[in-house]
This record gives structure tokens, sequence and C-alpha cells, in this order.
């Protein structure tokens, strides 16, 4: 039985990405996501792992760099936040579009300005369209699973995507939490060693990234979103096969205390814990409430949320990021879309909270319980409300 | 009122902004020092100066001072600075750029201004490492040295910012320590004086990253370190390359004059306007 060690998020996910013996890694610093890059350049200069470490003069350079690799055939790892997303988003774009299966852990901050380096989920929604897979982890031990089965998932050939793992900044990067690490030898017997399908050979010549004209775009664009579709069943599959040699199962929904609830909060990454213990604590005083996680934001899993939301009267949403002038935030607006077509869809109640890095406690998921029970009593319940807004 | 009370409460916002957050022995504040007493001898008014940072432990900067202030994204304040200066080209435009700042990540607007020579005044602050993201090496980490991505010690060359800005055009180039710090005072208000891409390289140290993990003592051996190894410009040019390895070059490396790009841009406006 492997030992749980007390270990920074950030060194388990860079574990993770030895253990995965990647072959190329290129990044740029930028807070939070720091601590990663620099004990993955460590363990290259050790010895520790056989890769390439590129350190960039830009994120976007250093998804270029990733592509490039990708396509020579490297298992590619880069690491960014915030800022550093949104100057490689041009590239993000191109590496799905070329299928080159990069793995990227998101170091989860809000988006300038006003400058903070705190965290929300602003970043990630920036590139919400960009075609990768893309899943949250709420603790350590879940970074370091997913992004063990994020390698496994995007070379699968299958599936051949990249990934995105998201964890949110400082509050899961920065803590020490205990996990459990696993031996090089299972990791190997898991994750074999990456077997590309085309690769850039020049023995073998391809065309990669080529030009489409009109007549030829559409489908294009067609086949990448049925093959970001069809990669949900090898994601449950791997899922199922890493909790079957580790006991630790993932879906792309989970829920808690779901059974008998008659409102669900919703949340993604590490505000579920939290949200957990706030559940724990409104149970016990007789509320009869539970909650659903997205694990998996892309694609997203309209039969799983489906089942999850099933008989439930309202649905609590915890937005991180805004969509100014728009409908709500970008998650409630996506549930609202599932539901659309449902004759007795639950309400969805959408609150934007825990923008960079404010804190919501606990208690806070019981006020906006309250406040979702007044909005439900007086039909406001379109839209959305910035929860918490000192005035 | 003594003279550095009455610069404090000129230019600084010393009643909202402060505490700075810069370590202490953070070479930063003596630059800043210098920055406002050069800009108080050229006699500019506050509200003619625009001061414009990027990101990085020098971005912070604008954020302390009475002046029109623009702290931007990384590696961009040259942009925002062309933009502003283009606007309106009666203001004084100065960037503060770090050396991640300005030679990695920005490090193509620096050539590109220095090329167009755009009257804007390009200050920075070269402490060899990327300090506020916690010591990963820079474009101007020196070879064989370490740092946070380089535990092995870095196996590149480092860019020499001042040579550099020389090759790409800027009519005005010097280089100065924080040591010398009424030396450079005088250097940056020839720099805001010039007429073009003028550029200040600023060599600083931040003994907290790249001090501690080059086991280079505290702040002050580290400026200590920059008076023993500083040599001016008219003395190294009567030196060999060998004598001059790994000092640092101090004074104003280039001074001359080209089309200014605001003014000629002024001189087409009027040529297609038939003005002229």
């Amino acid at each position: 039985m492997p030992k749980r060690v007390g270990m920074e998020v950030s060194i388990a996910a860079s574990e993770a990405v030895r253990l995965a013996n990647v072959d190329a890694i290129a990044a740029y610093p930028i807070t939070p996501q720091t601590h990663i890059v620099e004990h993955l350049s460590e363990f290259v200069a050790n010895g520790e792992l056989d890769a390439e470490f590129i350190p960039v003069e830009s994120e976007h350079s250093a998804m270029s760099v990733c592509c490039g690799t990708s396509a020579a055939g490297a298992r590619t790892f880069t690491c960014t936040s915030s800022q550093g997303l949104a100057l490689m988003s041009e590239i993000v774009f191109i590496a799905s579009a070329m299928q080159l299966p990069i793995v990227m852990i998101l170091a989860n901050r809000s988006l300038s300005g006003p400058l903070s380096i705190w965290n929300d989920h602003t970043d990630v929604m920036l590139v919400r369209d960009c075609g990768w897979i893309q899943c949250f982890g709420e603790n350590g031990q879940e970074i370091f699973d997913l992004t063990l089965c994020a390698f496994k998932i995007a070379e699968d050939h299958r599936v051949i995507l990249p990934f995105i793992v998201n964890m949110d900044g400082f509050i899961l990067s920065h803590v020490i939490e205990p996990v459990e690490l696993l031996d090089q030898e299972t990791v190997d017997k898991f994750l074999p060693v990456y077997k590309p399908v085309y690769r850039l050979d020049p023995d073998n010549p391809v065309t990669m990234g080529a030009f489409a004209m009109p007549d030829l775009y559409t489908e294009t664009k067609k086949a990448q979103d049925e093959r970001l579709k069809a990669s949900k069943p090898v994601i449950e599959e791997i899922w199922k096969e890493f909790g079957d040699l580790t006991g630790r199962y993932y879906s792309p929904i989970e829920t808690y205390k779901a059974e008998g609830a008659k409102t669900l909060f919703v949340t993604m990454g590490g505000f579920s814990e939290t949200a957990s213990t706030a559940v724990d604590m409104m149970r016990e005083e007789g509320e009869p409430v539970g909650l659903c996680k997205i694990r998996l934001w892309r694609p997203f899993p309209f039969e799983d949320f489906w089942k999850a939301v099933k008989g439930v009267d309202t649905l609590i949403v915890i937005d991180r990021a805004t969509s100014y002038g728009g409908p709500g935030g970008p998650v409630a607006s996506e549930l609202r879309s599932a539901l659309y077509t449902w004759e007795d869809a639950p309400k969805v109640v959408d609150f934007i909270a825990g923008l960079a890095g404010r804190d919501v406690a606990p208690g806070d998921y019981k006020k906006m319980y309250q406040r979702a029970q007044q909005r439900i009593a007086s039909g406001d319940i379109a839209g959305y409300e910035i929860y918490g807004v000192r005035e | 009122m003594p003279e550095y009370t009455r610069l404090i409460h000129n230019y600084l916002r010393h009643d909202k902004k402060f505490p700075h957050v810069w370590c202490p022995g953070c070479g930063n504040g003596i630059l800043l020092g210098s920055l406002i007493r050069a800009i108080d001898k050229t006699g500019l008014s506050k509200d003619d100066i625009v001061l414009v940072s990027g990101i990085g432990c020098s971005g912070r900067l604008p954020v302390y001072v009475d002046f029109n202030t623009l702290h931007t994204t990384h590696g961009r304040a040259l942009t925002y600075a062309t933009g502003v200066k283009l606007a309106k080209p009666s203001l004084n435009v100065i960037t503060i750029m770090g050396d991640g700042d300005s030679m990695a990540i920005g490090g193509n607007h620096f050539i590109h201004a220095a090329r167009r020579n755009i009257d804007i005044t390009a200050i920075i602050l070269n402490n060899s490492i990327y300090g506020m993201t916690g010591g990963q090496y820079s474009p101007t980490t020196p070879y064989g040295m370490r740092a946070s991505t380089a535990v092995y010690n870095s196996i590149e060359q480092a860019f020499k910012i001042s040579e550099l800005a020389v090759t790409a055009g800027a009519v005005f180039v010097g280089r100065q320590t924080v040591y010398n710090a009424k030396l450079l005072d005088n250097l940056i208000e020839k720099a805001i004086l010039k007429k073009g891409f003028s550029v200040v390289e600023v060599v600083t140290h931040c003994h907290v990253q790249y001090g501690r993990q080059n086991k280079l003592g505290s702040a002050v051996d580290m400026l200590k370190w920059q008076r023993d190894n500083s040599i001016p410009v008219e003395k190294a040019a009567k030196m060999s390359p060998e004598e001059l390895k790994d000092k640092i070059i101090t004074g104003i490396l280039v001074d001359k004059d080209l089309p200014v790009y605001e003014e000629e841009y002024e001189k087409v406006r009027e040529r297609a306007k038939g003005l002229a």
C-alpha cells in the first residue's frame, strides 16, 4: 500500500509529470504556476527525468514549442496561469485543431485588470471553446491522479487531443496536503510509452497545420467537435482503469449527499471541498441540500448531469467568472442551456462568487441558500447575482 | 522643509500606496529616488510626465509616484507607451521595465522601439533574474550563475542590454549602478531630456533571489560588488576585453541624433493634408 506523504500540491503535480516520464517541457514563469515548473527543471537537471526542459521567453513561445515537440512525437507538458494563458491562447486553439496531445496544468488565477494574482476561473473560461479536454481537481490527490490520467487519455488513439487539468491557484497550488504517489513501475504499466499516430518524421513526411479553404474548414471543425465529444467514453474508461488500480475512482459528474436533496449546489474545483462541509452543516440543520461537482468541463457530460439533477427542485450554481452583460456566469448559462428542453427542469439560481481569491466559507453557502429561497419566492431567478459585494 | 521631504511630498503617493512591496535592501527604491530627483531637476511638470510599467518587481514603481501612471501587462510597457506618445506627443513618456520584462517577453518591442526612434525614455532595472516569481533565470542571468530553473547553473549567454540597445539603434544609451545613485540621477536626467529613444540600464541587485541562490551575500555586499566592478566607459575604452570581463561599463555608451519618429510622423500627416 503506497504511503500518503505531506507535500505541496505543486510538488505532487510535478511528481505526476515526472512519473509520466514526459519528453519535453516548455514554460514561462507566472505566479502561481512557478513551483511546478521549478521542480520539473530540477528533476531534469538532476537526471531524474530524461526530458528537454525549454524555458522560453513568453507563454506564446511555450505553447508554440509544445506544438513542435508534440508534433515530433514527444510526450509534452506545459503549465501556466491567467495572463500566461491569455498570451498563449492563439496557439492553444491550434494545438487542439492539430490534434497534439499536450497536457497542461492551469493554476487558475483571475485575469487582469485590475491586476490580481489570486484564484478564480476567469482564465480557463477565456479558452472554454478551445477544443481541449478540460477537467477540474479539488485537492492535491486529485491533481496528481488526474494529471497522470490526462496523458493516457490525451494520447489514446481514439482521442489524440490536448488536455487541461485545472488546479485552483494558491488554494491548491501552494497548500501542503497528504498525497499518495504511485511508484514508477505501476505508472509505466498504466501509461506506456507514447506512440503517436502521425508525427513529423523526415522518412515519412506529413503536413501538419495546413491551410483550409472555405470548402474544407467546416468539415474539419465538425470532425474536431465529434472527436472531442467521442473522447468522453474513453475518459471514463481510463478513469475506471485508474480507479481499479488505485481505488480512487473519478467520474465526469460527482455528487455528495445528493440523495433526497431538493437543492444541489453546483461547484467546480477546489470550492467543492468547502461546499461539502457546508452541505454537512446544513444537512445537520435539516436542510435537504446536496452537492453536484462538475469534474469534466469539456466535453460537457450532459447525460451524467441530467442523471445527477433528476428530481431536484433547485440548482445553486457557484460561478467563478463573469460574462459581462451576458445571461449569467459561464457554468450557469451552460446548465440552463442543458436543461432547456426539460419539462420539470430544476430552477437554476446563479451566484458569481469567489472572484480573485475572495473567500467563500461554508457559512456563505448557507447565505446563498437563503438568498436563493428569496430569489425563487420573488420570481427573480433569471440572470445572476454577484455574491458578497461590499456596498 | 528639507529637500528630501519636499521631494517626497511632491512626487510620492506617500499617504496612499505605502508601504511598498519591495524587499528590504532592494535597489528598486534607490532607482525610484534617482528618478524623482532627476525629474525634479528637469523642471518638467508632473502632469506632463507619463510613467508606464510592465509586470514584475519593477512594475510596481509607477504605483508609488504622483505622475500620470499606467501599469500594464508583462513585457508590453513600450507598446502602451508608444500609443500614449503618438496620441499626445507633448507628454514626456518614461517606461520602467525589468530585465525579464524588457528582454524576454517584451524583447521584440524593445528592439523595434529603439529602431523606430520614438521619443520615449526606457529605464530598465537589470537584476539578472525574475525576482517576483521566485528567481527563475532571465535573459540577463550571466552564464554559469544559478537560478531556480537552472539549479546546475545557467548554460545560456546573457543579453547585454545597453549594447543591444546601441545595436538596435537607440540614440541615447547609458548604464549605471544603483550604488552610484548620484551618477544615476544625472544619467536619467539626460535621458529624459534627450529627443528620441533613450535607454538607461540600471544595474541593481536582487539579494533575495539572485544573491541568495548564488551566495553573493547581503544587499550591502552586492552594492559593494557594484562599486568595485564598475568601470567608466572612458576608462573601459583603454582596456582589453579580458580586463573587462564581468565588469559593469558605466556612463553614456551612445549619444547621437536621428530623426525622431513622432516628428517624422507629423510631417507625413502634413504632406497628406497638402499642407507641406
